[in-house]
């Protein structure tokens, strides 16, 4: 039933988005479509959710005639389909509730309107589909869709960039996945998923399909080396389409990795987890220190949706590796963490999307540089956006923090694995997971301060005015997310236990057993953690602390003014901006990971013009990887170019020569 | 299978692939029309012994079609179209007879070469069936090239299919369908570039496809 329902809810997406072509130009078809697209996310959302905590043993599946004649298109809601699409429905609703603020005052709506439902359509059908075919459709049919609204403001400066590096990813993503399939299906070319699960893979297909899949999911997903395209693209788009594409669209590629790599290949390698790990750990501090070197809110949390990708592919990988040798209880920990994270991130990230949208609405400006002080003019927004950096910085008692501290439970566990290479891995990986947690926290404190904080940089930060009450709302349902994911995080790591028990055949202790919610992972002498304990005496220490403050402190007000604590000119511009604060990790790491130089430019005594400093970065990445293969293609295109301006004796001797070098290459290979 | 039938079909194919020879050292219009209908009448005697040997009483059709629609009406069309025309000139060969046949030679070989290796499960009626086969469709595909009259290359094309003809009566169980809308799409090509002949003269007083390639711009 539940399967069905949410099925129809799609073909009522598709059919909003196409009925909004048609309405584009009328002021009420905003509304109309995020309010068809908010109901039909929600009543998704209460079927995936029933379904997880009802009844995740029951698998229907339905076949619909449509797609390729002799396969049709199979649809399957397992438990792992649902807690997708608890996620992707979940930001289906909040991008639609925010949307309906937000949107009312989009310049391109018939740009957004009509693809919008249409990308979330996709994203469910992904989840759903239970054949190669129908899942590559519904695959390319996202990757489409959104590059359709990062495409809306095609007339900003970068954006068209932006769009044809994301189209360029994806068709190779979708180009690697195809023949990943291709390579599962086997040569008998059974492609519904049942048929795949029950072939058995030699070691070298084996190998290749996990290479295509880490290219297909990974570029998608965000993976480095893969995420060139993410920073560029996801900022693009209008700010909820942008939460979407972050917290969403990002998870839809990892459940295409979780798909491939737990369920259809069979059993793992443990080689295969330690790749994966590798992968992960690159981009999770890449993610952050790119980051941490930005200064335009929108990519600096595109960054960050890298990192935090690294950080769910650390927890699979080890569940890979766990799996791999058996360890059941270890794996399912690992896995456990990695999912909990999938939710965590797209719910803190959403918001803090939404958030930066709220900023982008009434400033128009993404530079932080240019912001600040907005916490008098936007209060509420600044508080959501708060407990959005801090429940990214993994700070206790928000979510983050559960999913990452699982992720170093599992961590710690690895001195049981037979395998040297991961003994030594795993541990050094965790170290790269520290280190990005904390670089992450250092830069949300630049991003929440120079943004929220201080004093107003332009008039465009002085005449900020609160954003709308439908995206506020749709904000502070994310803000409680994250604090009751955070706060009461057993009843969410039981709800994915049946999801964990399909992937590696075991699952987490039942966590809401244990007295006082307290979650314990392992054994209690080992480690445990208690949300809602911490939550009380942080509550009751910092109200405790306040109230001695206000009680006590002296009233009396003072007045100074020899040292100003180094704030004498009145000028805003004296404040310590985003560059300041991120220098100092720049001379730490950006000289090996950037090429970071510096350049002073002091003007001779006399001189009346200001001092200047230029820093310079390279991406490391994009000039040996990128680079090359572009300028390559380039040079191709250029020689090629003069084939298509042959005469038509020109196109006969072609044609006929390739015939007879390919039969020359034939009698010769004989 | 006697091996005197084997050789009379050797015969007429072998003849197909002198056939093929012949049109590649015609430069002029009428003769070349003549060595065209010859090729079409060697493919359909050649389809009609194929029909006798195999008791394949439908590839006498087949070779009917050859032999009223290739053999006969089409060089009688395509000679009205050049008195129409009036072109009654040299063809030009744009490298010179030497070379186009000793790439022709090799053509011949190369397709020897590929085909009898890779068909040894087959009879050997097959086998040489499609090595005379693919070298006429390959001399075919050198005529186009080698030739730069429009009408030339319309010859050349329609001795392409009588190659693939004759590679599909050598194997044995070819349906009537397929030929009928082989020669269905034949009449349709040709009705097609008869009528581009009179366009491209129309517009350039010529059928030379030099006038096509200077209008494009390519040569001064």
């Amino acid at each position: 039933m539940a399967l069905d329902v949410v099925l129809w809810g799609v073909l009522t997406l598709f059919a909003t988005g196409a009925a909004a072509v048609a309405g584009a130009r009328r002021g009420s078809t905003s509304t109309f479509v995020y309010a068809v697209a908010l109901v039909v996310s929600m009543v998704a959302l209460c079927m995936a959710v029933w379904t997880l905590l009802v009844d995740p043993a029951a698998t229907p599946t339905v076949s619909l005639p449509i797609g390729l004649p002799w396969l049709g298109a199979h649809f399957r809601l397992d438990a792992l389909a649902a807690a997708f699409l608890v996620v992707v429905n979940l930001g289906g609703a909040t991008a639609s509730l925010y949307g309906l603020g937000y949107g009312r005052h989009e310049e391109e709506a018939g740009r957004v309107l009509p693809f919008f439902p249409a990308f979330l359509g996709g994203m469910n059908l992904v989840v759903l589909a239970d054949d190669a075919f129908t899942f590559l459709m519904a695959w390319e049919f996202m990757s489409l869709t959104s590059w359709a609204l990062v495409m809306a403001h095609h007339r900003q400066p970068g954006n068209a960039r932006a769009g044809y590096i994301y189209l360029l990813m994806a068709s190779l993503g979708t180009l690697s996945l195809l023949l990943a399939f291709g390579l599962l299906a086997g040569p008998a070319g059974s492609y519904t998923f049942d048929a795949i699960r029950n072939t058995q893979l030699s070691t070298t297909v084996a190998t290749a399909v996990l290479a295509l899949t880490l290219l297909g999911a990974g570029s998608k997903a965000g993976l480095v080396p893969l995420h060139v395209w993410l920073p560029l693209a996801h900022p693009a788009a209008p700010s909820h389409v942008s939460a979407l594409m972050s917290g969403v669209m990002t998870k839809v590629a990892v459940y295409g990795f979780v798909r491939i790599a737990f369920d259809l290949m069979g059993p793992p390698t443990w080689w295969s987890g330690g790749v994966v790990l590798l992968f992960g750990g690159a981009s999770a501090v890449l993610g952050v220190l790119h980051a941490l070197m930005e200064h335009d809110l929108k990519r600096l949390l595109a960054y960050h949706t890298v990192e935090n990708i690294g950080i769910i592919f650390i927890g699979l990988g080890l569940g890979l590796a766990f799996a791999a040798n058996d360890m059941r209880g270890a794996a399912a920990l690992a896995t456990t963490a990695a999912l909990f994270h999938v939710f965590n991130h797209s719910v803190f990230k959403s918001l803090l999307f939404f958030g930066s949208g709220a900023v982008l609405r009434s400033t128009g400006e993404r530079d932080m540089e240019r912001l600040g002080g907005l916490i008098h003019r936007m209060p509420y927004t600044a508080f959501a956006f708060l407990i959005g950096s801090a429940a990214i910085s993994a700070l206790p008692p928000f979510n983050g923090f559960v999913s990452e501290w699982l992720t170093f439970q599992a961590i710690l566990l690895s001195p049981q694995l037979p395998q040297w290479v991961l003994k030594f891995l795993v541990p050094a990986i965790g170290g790269l997971l520290a280190l990005s947690a904390a670089l992450a926290a250092a830069c949300f404190v630049k991003a929440f301060g120079i943004t929220f904080l201080g004093r107003a940089r332009t008039s465009l930060a002085q005449d900020a005015r609160e954003t709308d009450r439908l995206s506020l709302g749709a904000m502070f349902v994310l803000v409680v997310l994250c604090l009751v994911a955070g706060v009461l995080p057993a009843y969410f790591i039981d709800a994915l236990a049946p999801v964990v028990q399909g992937l590696v055949g075991a699952q987490m202790p039942r966590q809401s057993a244990f007295a006082w919610l307290t979650i314990v992972p392992i054994a209690e002498s080992r480690s445990s953690y208690n949300g809602l304990l911490l939550f009380v005496l942080i509550a009751v220490a910092a109200s405790l602390a306040a109230y001695v403050i206000h009680r006590w402190a002296s009233h009396a007000s003072r007045r100074s003014a020899p040292w100003d604590c180094g704030f004498p000119d009145a000028s805003a511009a004296t404040q310590y901006t985003a560059g300041s604060f991120a220098q100092p990790i720049r001379r730490v790491f950006g000289s090996v990971v950037f090429r970071a130089r510096e350049e002073i430019d002091m003007p001779q005594p006399g001189d009346s013009r200001p001092a200047r400093l230029h820093v310079h970065l390279h991406d490391l990445l994009w000039d040996t990887l990128y680079a090359p293969v572009a300028k390559a293609v380039g040079i191709t295109a250029d020689v090629l170019n003069r084939v298509q301006f042959l005469t038509i004796r020109g196109y006969l001797t072609l044609v006929s020569g390739a015939l007879v070098a390919l039969l020359v290459i034939l009698a010769v290979w004989q | 299978m006697d091996s005197f039938a084997l050789d009379v079909a050797h015969l007429f194919a072998g003849s197909l692939v002198l056939v093929s020879f012949m049109l590649l050292y015609q430069d002029r219009m009428f003769s070349l029309l003549n060595i065209f209908a010859l090729h079409a009448f060697v493919v359909s005697v050649s389809v009609a012994w194929q029909a006798h040997i195999q008791n394949a009483p439908h590839l006498y059709i087949t070779a009917a079609i050859a032999l009223v629609v290739k053999a006969i009406v089409i060089p009688i069309v395509l000679h009205r179209i050049i008195v129409r025309l009036g072109i009654h000139r040299n063809i030009e060969n744009v490298v010179g007879i030497g070379q186009t046949m000793l790439g022709g030679i090799g053509l011949v070989a190369l397709s020897i070469m590929v085909m009898l290796p890779i068909t040894t499960a087959e009879g050997t009626l097959v086998r040489e069936d499609l090595a005379f086969a693919l070298s006429v469709i390959l001399l075919g595909l050198l005529m186009m090239v080698s030739r730069r009259n429009a009408v030339g290359q319309v010859i050349g094309f329609m001795s392409i299919e009588n190659g693939l003809i004759l590679a599909a009566t050598g194997a044995k169980g070819m349906p009537l369908v397929v030929e009928i809308s082989v020669a269905f799409s034949i009449l349709i090509a040709l009705i097609v570039i008869g009528i581009f002949l009179f366009r491209i003269r129309e517009r350039f007083d010529s059928v030379d496809l030099h006038a096509l390639d200077r209008f494009r711009g390519e040569r001064p």
